[in-house]
């Protein structure tokens, strides 16, 4: 570890800081329908946005229209999508001449970027035409950012709201998302990507004349060296570099925005194309969280409790500085199964664990990029969480178990947490022994529920799939590395497609008929089975009295209550997991520091 | 129920148009005015032949450049199918591809750990970089191969290092296709 390592990461968390409250402000006046700058651009695309499509503004909606309106637009813009990736080779924007996605990846392809997981079975430069990126891939980047935002925005108004059946319009709250928030930002945001190098362009790849001609081994479709009749291995000449194209920033930005995470090609920001310099490097890593943390803030403007907001923000800061610190350790330490080999941190390198990272980005850059993007559901990655060393890959699953509720995706990870604030108060509730009270709502029998049907639904889709695979062929086979690893393999794909994050240990190869139906199913599940009792909660608090805070109220703007929340979510996630992660990234920690080998 | 049907399907149509056509166009148009040349790749030509994008790296193997560090991705630095080894740290094939390496290596400088970037594939396995530790390692061969004294191939590297960018931000490197043509060009 070093100085400027820890630098980069203290100055990230105060730039968050800093951004937090201004973006929250500009969040609440939008949902508010109050005044802001944009209005004069925003506005007259707003209107004519509900006269093409027949939404009346001033409807309110109850939770469960809410809920049905949600399904709805979710359900056809993912048939939509499914439609152009299996009908790309008609259509324009294609230069490469890419087939049609097949039928199992088409569908579970759908099924990520509606979700928001942008899970990728697939290499993006080797299988998508430029139209089924722009149109079918980034535009549900939006469309899922869209929807998250809505939702949290339709749970802070339960909170808020007093005696009121609605709880707001799903239609106007996407759309002054789309509008205000995510496309104004993503131009200028892909722009400045631009200046650094990230391309966006519609021509056909490149083909380069390599400075020095190459001698490489023929590989057969095994994955094994083609060999002559002498047993020795057959060489070809190369002489040439196929370079993929595209327009990629104007994806990269919402991407990162929206906390999407989908690359555009298969290496995601290592690509020098999608993330050429340090520069741009930490602007994803801040605009990751932009949003989510500006949410908080949010938060405690609607519901006239700005403290409050401070206090869950807080609580996430406490649990990202945790997981980087540990990855960021772990990581500079390198593999002590290396002989021969320079990992010490040095002025003329960074040292460390280098497989799978890059030079530009180093250790310090690789460890707060995997913390930061799996803290949120973003899941874009700028280094190969697979081949971590075994705690500091650790840190990303165990943060997408805790329900990715450290600033969390857009939208997912407010409401993400506030099924925890409800879970903590009811907690402080028992020990009291008086019925909790969350900013003024009574938190009721149905109210808990609903919050434990959020929090079983989880680790009972990542655990039985998870077991399931690893006792069947149909999930053991699709294992790149052997021992403890390919345990964590599987169990880290399934948490981050229940989870809508997306990020892989990626030797895993998903694109197999098991692995893309379950992870379509998983992915599903884990989005609308979380969000449909989440707004169940939402409608149900909207509805109750407000009950006038008094001494026995435990009050949720305190550091006692961001340390209870830290200590809620910690349990349950290590009561849950625990057990699957000693199998895995514990035991292989064991193995590794008694020189096993696999 | 049937309203919001109604408006699901014409929503998605109308912002599809929006956000999947007319946004990326509109910034395509943009970075294609304002930063022509980043936004198609940095390509660089050189006796009238395109050789390279100047930030997707290339394998260079022979004695007379610096080499890249190794590459997952394809055949090697194939920028049409990027990848990395998604080797695990106590994967055995692992282990027997950096011993090959360091093998390979410290016959140039027998004795000397060989810094860890030049034996490792990287992320995208395109970095077009290496670290100032990683040329360092390769001056000696570089000056015998090309016939120059170690200060000058130093004097070289020390040109084409960038440092941290704003003082701070990622880690100092150097960019080894652009060196290798400073090479050629020095000493044809």
């Amino acid at each position: 570890m070093t100085v400027n390592g820890w630098f980069q990461i203290l100055l990230f968390l105060a730039l968050i800081f800093a951004v937090t409250k201004p973006m929250g402000v500009f969040m609440a006046r939008v949902f508010n329908r109050e005044h802001t700058f944009l209005d004069p651009l925003a506005r007259p695309l707003e209107r004519l946005l509900y006269r093409l499509t027949g939404v009346d503004e001033n409807h309110e909606m109850r939770w469960t229209e809410y809920c049905g309106a949600m399904l709805l637009y979710s359900g056809v813009s993912m048939a939509l999508l499914y439609g152009i990736e299996r009908l790309q080779q008609w259509m324009p924007w294609n230069p490469q001449k890419f087939p049609a996605v097949d039928p199992t990846l088409a569908f579970n392809t759908a099924a990520s970027f509606t979700t928001n997981t942008n899970w990728q079975n697939y290499a993006g430069e080797t299988t998508m035409s430029y139209l089924t990126q722009m149109a079918g891939l980034a535009y549900h980047n939006f469309a899922s950012a869209a929807v998250g935002i809505s939702l949290a925005i339709a749970f802070i108004r339960g909170i808020a709201r007093r005696e009121k059946e609605t709880i707001g319009n799903f239609w106007v709250d996407m759309t002054r998302t789309t509008l205000w928030v995510l496309l104004p930002s993503c131009i200028v945001y892909a722009l400045i990507l631009v200046s650094q190098g990230v391309v966006q362009n519609l021509k056909p790849y490149d083909s380069v004349r390599l400075v020095e001609a190459q001698q490489v081994q023929r590989v057969g479709a095994d994955g094994k060296p083609v060999v002559d009749q002498a047993g020795k291995p057959l060489m070809d000449a190369v002489a040439t570099q196929t370079i993929a194209q595209g327009p990629v920033a104007s994806q990269e930005a919402i991407k990162m925005l929206g906390t999407n995470g989908g690359g555009f090609f298969n290496a995601n920001s290592a690509h020098p194309f999608e993330n050429p310099t340090p520069l741009s490097n930490y602007l994803q890593m801040l605009s990751i969280f932009i949003i989510p943390a500006g949410l908080t803030y949010t938060l405690g403007r609607m519901t006239g409790s700005p403290r409050h907001g401070w206090a869950v923000w807080s609580a996430m800061a406490v649990l990202f500085l945790a997981g980087v610190t540990t990855a960021y350790w772990a990581e500079s330490h390198g593999n002590p199964l290396l002989k021969g080999v320079d990992q010490k941190a040095s002025l003329t390198q960074p040292g460390g664990n280098m497989e799978g990272k890059e030079v530009r980005f180093g250790i310090a850059d690789s460890a707060l990029f995997a913390t930061v993007t799996t803290d949120a559901s973003c899941g874009a990655i700028n280094s190969w969480h697979d081949s971590f060393t075994p705690l500091g890959g650790m840190v990303p699953l165990a943060n997408i178990m805790l329900s990715e509720t450290v600033f969390g995706g857009v939208g997912a990870g407010l409401y993400g947490i506030l099924i925890y604030v409800v879970l903590s108060v009811f907690i402080a509730g028992l020990m009291v022994g008086r019925t909790p009270e969350y900013l003024g709502k009574k938190i009721e029998a149905y109210d808990v529920k609903m919050a434990m049907l959020v929090t079983l639904v989880f680790p009972l889709i990542i655990l039985v799939l998870t077991g399931i695979s690893s006792v069947k062929g149909f999930g053991t086979s699709s294992i790149s590395n052997a021992g403890p690893h390919g345990l964590t393999q599987m169990l880290y794909a399934f948490t981050s497609m229940a989870g809508n994050n997306g990020s892989a240990f990626g030797g895993l190869n998903g694109n197999t008929p098991w692995y893309n139906l379950a992870g379509a199913a998983t992915m599903l599940g884990g989005r609308f089975f979380m969000i449909i009792p989440m707004l169940a909660i939402a409608g149900n608090l909207a509805k109750k009295k407000f009950v006038p805070p008094s001494l026995g109220t435990f009050p949720v703007t305190t550091p006692l209550f961001s340390g209870l929340l830290v200590g809620v979510i910690l349990i349950v996630g290590a009561l849950t997991f625990f057990p699957a992660l000693s199998l895995g990234p514990i035991l292989e920690h064991l193995l590794m520091s008694a020189g096993k080998t696999f | 129920m049937k309203k919001n049907f109604i408006i699901s399907i014409l929503m998605t149509v109308v912002t599809t148009v929006l956000l999947g056509l007319l946004y990326p166009l509109l910034v395509t148009g943009l970075a294609q005015v304002l930063f022509k040349d980043k936004a198609n790749g940095q390509l660089i030509t050189k006796n009238g032949g395109v050789v390279g994008s100047r930030i997707i790296g290339q394998a260079f193997i022979g004695p007379g450049y610096f080499h890249s560090r190794p590459s997952a991705a394809g055949n090697g630095y194939d920028a049409a199918n990027s990848g990395g080894s998604n080797f695990g740290p106590t994967n055995q094939k692992l282990m027997d591809r950096v011993q090959a390496s360091v093998a390979d290596l410290q016959e140039e400088n027998p004795g000397t750990p060989v810094p860890i970037d030049l034996v490792t594939t990287s992320a995208s396995g395109l970095d077009p970089d290496i670290t100032p530790a990683a040329a360092d390692f390769q001056v000696p061969r570089i000056a015998m191969v090309r016939r120059l004294s170690q200060a000058q191939v130093r004097q070289l590297i020390q040109q084409h290092t960038s440092g941290r960018e704003l003082g701070f931000m990622g880690e100092p490197r150097i960019n080894v296709l652009e060196l290798n043509l400073a090479l050629d060009s020095q000493t044809p």
